[in-house]
């Protein structure tokens, strides 16, 4: 358990150049996995299945891809891929997922695992787009600040008025499983009119920077 | 009470078993909230009430229709953007995925001192706490020579439904060079910018189809919303097509005669082919008969829950409410319940309630990717739900921006069905 603190508090104290930094690590841990798995605009199935818009899907149903039974029935009892899911797998697999067919010992290291979710994160929400929008920077401390969840739950019931609750784009962004610094970096770029939607200017207009910090830690949590 | 098929289609599991002790539905000792309407008031209080105490709270729909349409987007499907099927949602989910009780039924008394609704169906349902969101019914006599009666040759089509699928259906079958004319209503009434969205949407049908076609807008206001926004995009895309009467020319001064198809202004009648009447609102009538309306004909609200001013045990929600500077709209409802959901939560099983905030945004279409919108946020004072800030689309918008509000139109329409039905 320590271990998935460990992390949740790295992913929510991270700003976000930190952010950018795992992402570019995570690349690099990401060569271990690239033999069975493809991520990218172009991945296929290999032995494994693709790894785009990993997190939210339910573990054994990438359609056609090959599976254990043991992988099928972990999603069939529930198993969804969130970033605290994979952390487990990720640490020693075949104790996460007993008789799955991958054969990967695991990465032992907290940071790789950070790291490499990071870098697979990029590919569940587009973070190029985000970045090319040149957000300004949100300080330090706004950033460090720890949300309310049950709040952010509360809050939140505003943006599923138009954003899907399910992570599906249906017009409007995904906002669910975002790293929570990239949330508040967006939010607040919004709210000092930097962003130019005006829906969303006048959303997180309304916000204080501890209503952010409750929607973001909310939203990273929705898979 | 008579208990028949047709009450209990679509209810969960929770009232089948109900069925041994039919006086009190849901009788299993857990708070009970008896919710009537399922529009996007009632619909997402039942949602979230249901979602958020994860069974601990008894939650029962009142809904009459089997098939819901949105009032929202209704004018889409008239200038054929929408099929009629894609305004249409079923509550199977609700009832499936929440274990809502849903009853189609129409709720016909309150009685608020034993706490109970009376449906027509004989049956009688108690509440712990009851959330009546009906939506709007018309002022009898608002337009002299029109009543219910007459909804077949003049429609109001502002309930969506067979009223909408009737308007476009005279819309189509339009003589060449015809006249189609809106008697619109006065403030406060159900979606502000929705008439003008309508005549947006049928000059849009008719440019298509006939046009030579005229459109003759009586109107009682002097001022309608994003007014600026509608004239300029009416001038660039149905020019000559359109002409409102407002009441410095008799636009309040206006009778009709369904019969003969004619529509008097200040004296002066004018015959006419299609006549779309949206007379004058007030609250669904079931607030009326719940003795929760005030003599302007709605319910006047508390800010920081939607509870009635006249009963603690009864919150109104969406178009049926008095509350202050929100408009009568879809997201209005949907706001609303939210903010009434977790109160009445808090209230029933001393769950956290967090401060009241709302948020409204209408998105109105003038022509193909021309959208536009109008929004604020808004916060609960003693007195009223107060405006924080808000914003306009500005009149001479590039076509890309315009586009881009569309689809954010699209989006939202998918984004609240989802929030309202599960």
């Amino acid at each position: 358990m320590t271990r998935i603190f460990t992390l949740l508090a790295l992913m929510t104290f991270m700003p976000w150049f930190a952010f950018a930094n795992e992402v570019e690590r995570g690349e690099k841990v990401f060569k271990k996995c690239r033999s069975c798995h493809q991520v990218g605009a172009k991945a296929k199935i290999k032995n494994g299945p693709p790894l785009n818009g990993l997190f939210g899907r339910v573990a054994g149903t990438y359609e056609n891809a090959k599976y254990s039974d043991a992988m099928q029935s972990a999603g069939a009892d529930g198993l969804t891929w969130t970033q605290e899911n994979l952390d487990k797998f990720l640490t020693k697999p075949r104790s996460f997922v007993a008789h799955t067919s991958m054969s990967f010992s695991g990465l032992k290291k907290l940071q790789d695992r950070a790291d490499v979710i990071a870098y697979l994160l990029t590919f569940n929400i587009d973070l190029g787009m985000l970045a090319a929008k040149d957000d300004p920077a949100v300080n330090a401390e706004i950033l460090a600040m720890v949300g309310d969840v049950e709040y952010g739950e509360y809050l939140g019931s505003s943006c599923v008025t138009c954003h899907q609750i399910d992570g599906t784009d249906q017009g409007l962004p995904s906002i669910t499983g975002w790293p929570n610094a990239a949330f508040v970096t967006v939010m607040h770029a919004y709210k000092n009119k930097h962003r130019d939607n005006p829906v969303m200017q006048q959303h997180a207009g309304a916000l204080s920077n501890e209503e952010i910090a409750a929607l973001a830690a909310y939203f990273e949590r929705v898979h | 009470m008579k208990l028949n098929r047709r009450l209990f289609i679509g209810s969960s599991v929770v009232a089948a078993a109900s069925l041994s002790a039919p006086m009190v539905l849901g009788a299993t000792g857990k708070p009970r909230v008896v919710i009537i309407g399922g529009g996007a008031g009632g619909a997402t209080a039942a949602r979230y009430i249901a979602k958020g105490s994860k069974g601990a709270i008894d939650v029962t729909l009142i809904e009459p229709t089997r098939t819901y349409y949105t009032c929202f987007f209704s004018n889409l499907y008239i200038g054929g953007f929408r099929d009629f099927s894609s305004i249409g949602h079923t509550y199977g989910k609700l009832a499936a995925d929440y274990g809502i009780n849903v009853v189609h039924d129409w709720a016909v008394g309150v009685d608020r001192d034993a706490k109970s609704v009376t449906l027509a169906g004989g049956g009688k349902l108690a509440y712990d706490r009851l959330i009546i969101s009906p939506g709007i019914d018309f002022k009898e006599g608002a337009v002299e020579g029109w009543d219910l009666s007459s909804q077949n040759k003049m429609p109001h089509a502002y309930k969506a439904g067979s009223q909408t699928q009737l308007l476009k259906a005279q819309v189509d079958a339009m003589p060449a060079g015809g006249t189609f004319a809106m008697v619109a209503p006065p403030n406060p009434f159900r979606c502000p910018p929705g008439p003008y969205e309508r005549v947006s949407m049928v000059a849009h049908q008719l440019k298509e189809n006939n046009p030579t076609a005229k459109i003759l807008i009586v109107d009682p206001k002097p001022k309608f919303s994003k007014q600026g926004l509608f004239e300029e995009g009416w001038n660039n895309h149905y020019a000559g097509m359109i002409e409102r009467v407002g009441p410095d020319f008799g636009g309040d001064n206006v009778s009709v005669n369904p019969d003969e198809m004619t529509v008097t202004i200040d004296g002066e009648v004018n015959k006419v082919d299609v006549c779309n009447v949206i007379p004058a609102m007030k609250a669904g009538k079931i607030a009326d008969i719940a003795g929760v309306t005030n003599d302007k004909g709605w319910a006047p609200v508390n800010a920081a829950d939607m509870s009635s001013k006249m009963d603690a045990n009864i919150h109104v929600l969406g178009d049926a409410s008095q509350q202050g500077d929100m408009p009568k709209s879809g997201f209005s409802a949907n706001s609303q319940a939210k903010v009434c959901a977790n109160a009445v939560r808090g209230a029933l099983t001393g769950s956290k309630v967090f401060p009241a905030k709302f948020a409204n945004t209408c998105w109105s279409l003038i022509n193909e990717d021309d959208g536009i919108k109008v929004g604020a946020s808004y916060e609960a004072t003693a007195e009223k739900i107060k405006k924080i800030e808000g914003f306009v689309s500005k009149t001479g918008e590039n076509a890309e921006t315009r586009k881009a509000t569309y689809e954010e139109s699209i989006g939202w329409y998918n984004g609240i069905s989802a929030d309202m039905f599960g």
